[in-house]
């Protein structure tokens, strides 16, 4: 910001603006739609083999979304690697058996860790709803 | 997927349970990695369902304070429970204090480690207050940033001087050198921070309760004399761990697997007490041998009515400090270990966030990850 900028000259918030500002600058995390793609396939790929680069995502998602793909009956392999640690980058690699599409394994084990997702948080809300119930 | 049903009905639920379990050694640990995925055991099948996780996966609480909660997921794998741990600690987002404005700082303190510690000071406000929060775009080389609004930034400010009390220097000349009681304003305390509301912040943060405000009033920012002073107007935004740890919402955020000691071979007697002493209070029970364990051949309790024997209580509270394997004795009775799919989280809140929505936050965070990938690979395959 302007630094001559006094708290009084802060202007209130204009409701229509609200919505450029939804993202976060440092991640990119934003609820809203109008955020750039941040999956790319890397070069050399195969129906049945091929390598995605992520950008802005780390161990995080690497490691979780590898272990839902490996668990996929037609996987050959799956594993990822961040390249090098001053790049936000995350690479995954998917090979699959009998030409099963990447693409549809890919888009299979995102969908499975969302039911995962809803799955824990169901149990867990019902857990601690239970245990703040007996406790009062 | 009829014959692996079958197949795997036909392992006993005890192997199962045993695949469970990482062997803990004196030196060594053994069994780590899982092998529950397809083609790693004849005859399993371990791929991804959903009705078979819903059914093995349990939470358990075990401590629900509003800033500290205990919990276990079980039947859940490391990856997963590790990508929420790492979610916690620096993926969701809180406000905390950026930009600090310096009108005015003759205190020793210089005034960019004074910004570094108002930076680090922990704020509360009301909840959904700061779910209506948006972010602030911070300038950059290429450009400018966003304007500081109301629905992005918070403004706080700090005004403080330190003078005499009265009738303080006569105190002084007959040695009084507490500054409690010689100086006004001795020790800045992070309760003197005040919340300058503008626009819709008034109404969104309402006073007295939701108004942005240190999580903790005793927090010592710093220490002033007669006649320095220090004044300044501060903004909060928001941000995430992963870009400054004054955003991370929690102190600690960590898991451990439960421990599992199995007693292979009766211990009875003085060794009885002598094994429980290698533990924790409240993991090893001593109990009185009964007369039928006494009385049955090769119970190995056999001559031992009434004399105690170790039994497990509640492995939970075991540190896994090895003790009992350094004592020959115990060698060949005692098997440690941990269990693989069984993790005690601990969630520990700064305060912003109370910790059990901490951890749901965590799970939504993940979620919403796979749902904006999802929609970039969709992108890529039109393309």
């Amino acid at each position: 910001m302007p630094s001559q900028m006094t708290d009084r000259d802060m202007p209130d918030a204009p409701p229509q603006e609200q919505e450029h500002e939804a993202t976060n600058p440092a991640t990119g995390d934003n609820e809203e739609d109008q955020e750039p793609s941040r999956i790319r396939v890397l070069d050399g790929a195969q129906p049945d083999a091929a390598s995605f680069q992520f950008d802005k995502e780390d161990h995080t998602l690497g490691n979780a979304l590898r272990y839902v793909i490996v668990k996929n009956p037609v996987v050959e392999f799956c594993g990822y690697t961040i390249p090098h640690h001053s790049e936000e980058k995350m690479n995954l690699r998917i090979q699959t058996y009998d030409g099963a599409d990447v693409y549809e394994v890919l888009e299979k084990g995102l969908d499975d860790l969302m039911d995962l997702c809803d799955v824990v948080t169901e149990k867990f809300t019902i857990s601690r709803n239970n245990f703040n119930s007996q406790r009062n | 997927m009829a014959r692996d049903e079958w197949i795997l009905r036909e392992h006993s639920a005890q192997k199962l349970q045993d695949r469970k379990i990482i062997g803990i050694n004196a030196e060594t640990v053994t069994n780590i990695a899982s092998s529950e995925f397809p083609n790693q055991n004849a005859g399993e099948s371990h791929h991804w369902d959903i009705e078979n996780f819903k059914k093995n996966f349990h939470v358990q609480f075990h401590k629900n304070d509003p800033f500290d909660s205990t919990f276990s997921l079980i039947g859940i794998d490391a990856p997963i429970a590790n990508a929420f741990r790492r979610i916690l600690i620096s993926e969701i987002s809180t406000v905390a204090i950026e930009y600090v404005y310096v009108v005015n700082n003759t205190s020793i303190i210089q005034d960019e480690v004074l910004a570094a510690r108002l930076g680090l000071i922990p704020l509360k406000g009301d909840r959904e207050g700061l779910k209506w929060m948006r972010w602030f775009k911070r300038p950059t080389e290429d450009s400018d940033g966003g304007v500081p609004t109301d629905y992005n930034t918070v403004v706080l400010g700090l005004d403080v001087e330190c003078t005499w009390k009265d009738g303080a220097k006569e105190k002084a000349r007959r040695g009084e050198n507490d500054p409690k009681i010689l100086y006004n304003n001795s020790s800045v305390y992070a309760s003197q921070i005040t919340f300058r509301p503008t626009g819709q912040q008034s109404q969104r943060f309402p006073a007295p309760d939701g108004i942005i405000q240190a999580v903790n009033p005793d927090i010592l920012i710093a220490k002033l004399r007669p006649g320095q002073k220090i004044s300044l107007s501060m903004h909060c935004i928001k941000g995430i761990g992963a870009d400054h740890a004054k955003f991370s919402p929690v102190a600690t955020a960590t898991y451990r697997l439960l421990p599992h000691i199995d007693i292979i071979k009766p211990i009875v007697g003085a060794s009885a007490r002598k094994f429980s002493k290698c533990f924790p209070k409240g993991v090893i029970n001593l109990e009185p041998v009964t007369a039928e364990e006494a009385s049955r051949e090769g119970s190995g309790y056999e001559g031992y009515e009434g004399e105690p024997k170790a039994v497990v209580l509640d492995p939970m509270k075991d540190t896994v400090s090895r003790e009992c394997l350094r004592h020959d004795e115990f060698k060949s009775k005692v098997k440690l270990g941990r269990i693989r799919d069984h993790f005690i989280f601990s969630v520990e809140s700064t305060g912003q966030w109370e910790s059990d929505e901490l951890f749901l936050e965590s799970v939504r965070v993940l979620k919403v990850k796979c749902m904006k990938m999802k929609k970039g690979l969709e992108e890529m395959i039109r393309q």
